[in-house]
């Protein structure tokens, strides 16, 4: 059977795909803590060695639109392209797929009553591409196969946050019942508190980001008392992305160590944070 | 469990609900053409005939001439879409943000600063 090793869940805003393009990792706005972050998290993948990555993330228009949004969907492709999304960044590398998981994924998640939506070509936009690019920098080839699972954040109304904790801990079911000797990490990606629309732009949430990040370790439950407005108003029109994170930690089966967290303000308009989770 | 049609009032917010889908679907759909460098340069060259391409509302094209924020979330906008219609400009979501809060840039990355205090 398959191994879920830990999560990973971080921030995905598109100017860290601007400051990787432009190798300004090392510039003082990304100081003291967004880069420098991240090399726990690769000692961290160097010990435990994932074959696959399960990303849970947030499409912004670049595979889906309005004509058609699904709700959660799920990748079945074998490789996974970024492509422009208007801003001129330059597309990230493509990742492969692992059919094998994806299929069992699909087949156990709608035995489990997620009425998902399938896709065997499927673009993956900086939620996915740059997450991945900060986990595995550099120009080798990604080492790990991949499944996008995607959640709309872009319509109203979205899942609750309880749906949301229930597909997580089915996506975990499914790996730990995957005939596969594969080890498994789950990458969550998006948030924390920012909002990009309206005359409230630029709201943060300090308080309850690092609220949210320590509940995220023990008690996951703890958030889904929230409404999806409540977590609007909470945490901004975009801080919803929180339930990738959320749904990222509920598909670990039972407790977790936290191998390291962070917490910087602002990336763009955004609370940044980088959290490293390991399954005990 | 029986859906309230009563909105949730959230100060400086508008939640992009099925309501400013129906009417922001031109719109969206012309900033979600901005995908591809042609179409951007094809809006650039010919704006009234991209615009009339996608069938834009009298209210949305306006937004569109205005490049005013605000406006065209009034008009049904989303802000993901409306980030394709801004990289046209190669404007960012500090400048965005900075438009919709009346605010130059540099105070709106000085508030930004500061909530992280």
């Amino acid at each position: 059977m398959a191994t879920i090793v830990g999560a990973i869940t971080t921030s995905h805003v598109p100017a860290i795909g601007g400051a990787i393009a432009k190798n300004k990792q090392q510039d003082p706005y990304w100081k003291p803590s967004f880069f420098d972050g991240f090399p726990v998290a690769h000692q961290w993948l160097d010990k435990v060695r994932p074959d696959v990555a399960v990303v849970i993330y947030n499409d912004h228009g670049l595979n889906f639109f309005l004509d058609k949004m699904p709700t959660f969907a799920v990748g079945a492709a074998p490789e996974y392209c970024n492509a422009d999304e208007g801003w001129g960044i330059p597309a990230l590398p493509p990742h492969r797929g692992d059919l094998d998981l994806s299929w069992h994924l699909i087949e156990s998640l709608i035995a489990e009553e997620f009425d998902l939506t399938t896709c065997q070509e499927m673009l993956i936009d900086h939620a996915f591409a740059i997450p991945m690019e900060l986990l595995w920098p550099g120009p080798a080839p990604c080492p790990v196969r991949t499944v996008p699972v995607c959640i709309n954040t872009v319509q109203f109304p979205l899942p609750t946050p309880a749906r949301c904790f229930k597909l997580g801990a089915a996506i975990g079911r499914a790996i730990e019942f995957w005939d596969n000797d594969a080890r498994v990490v789950i990458v969550g990606t998006g948030g924390l508190s920012h909002q990009l629309d309206g005359q409230r732009a630029g709201f943060l949430n300090k308080e309850f980001d690092l609220l949210f990040m320590d509940k995220l370790i023990d008690d996951p439950l703890w958030v889904t008392r929230y409404s999806i407005p409540d977590l609007v108003e909470l945490t901004g029109t975009q801080g919803v992305e929180l339930l990738m994170w959320l749904t990222a930690r509920a598909a670990l089966p039972g407790g977790v160590n936290k191998v390291h967290s962070n917490y910087h303000i602002p990336i763009s308009n955004t609370a940044a944070a980088l959290m490293v989770l390991e399954s005990v | 469990m029986v859906i309230s049609k009563q909105k949730r009032e959230i100060p400086g917010t508008v939640l992009f609900d099925g309501e400013q889908a129906r009417k922001g679907y031109a719109l969206n759909k012309m900033c979600f053409s901005f995908n591809s460098a042609e179409n951007r340069a094809e809006f650039v060259r010919d704006e009234d005939a991209y615009c009339a391409k996608y069938g834009l509302t009298p209210e949305q094209r306006a937004a569109i001439a205005s490049r005013n924020v605000l406006q065209l979330l009034a008009a049904g906008g989303n802000v993901y879409y409306l980030a394709k219609f801004a990289g046209i400009f190669g404007l960012d979501m500090q400048d965005v943000g900075a438009q919709q809060t009346g605010m130059s840039k540099d105070a709106f990355k000085a508030k930004l600063i500061d909530a992280g205090r």
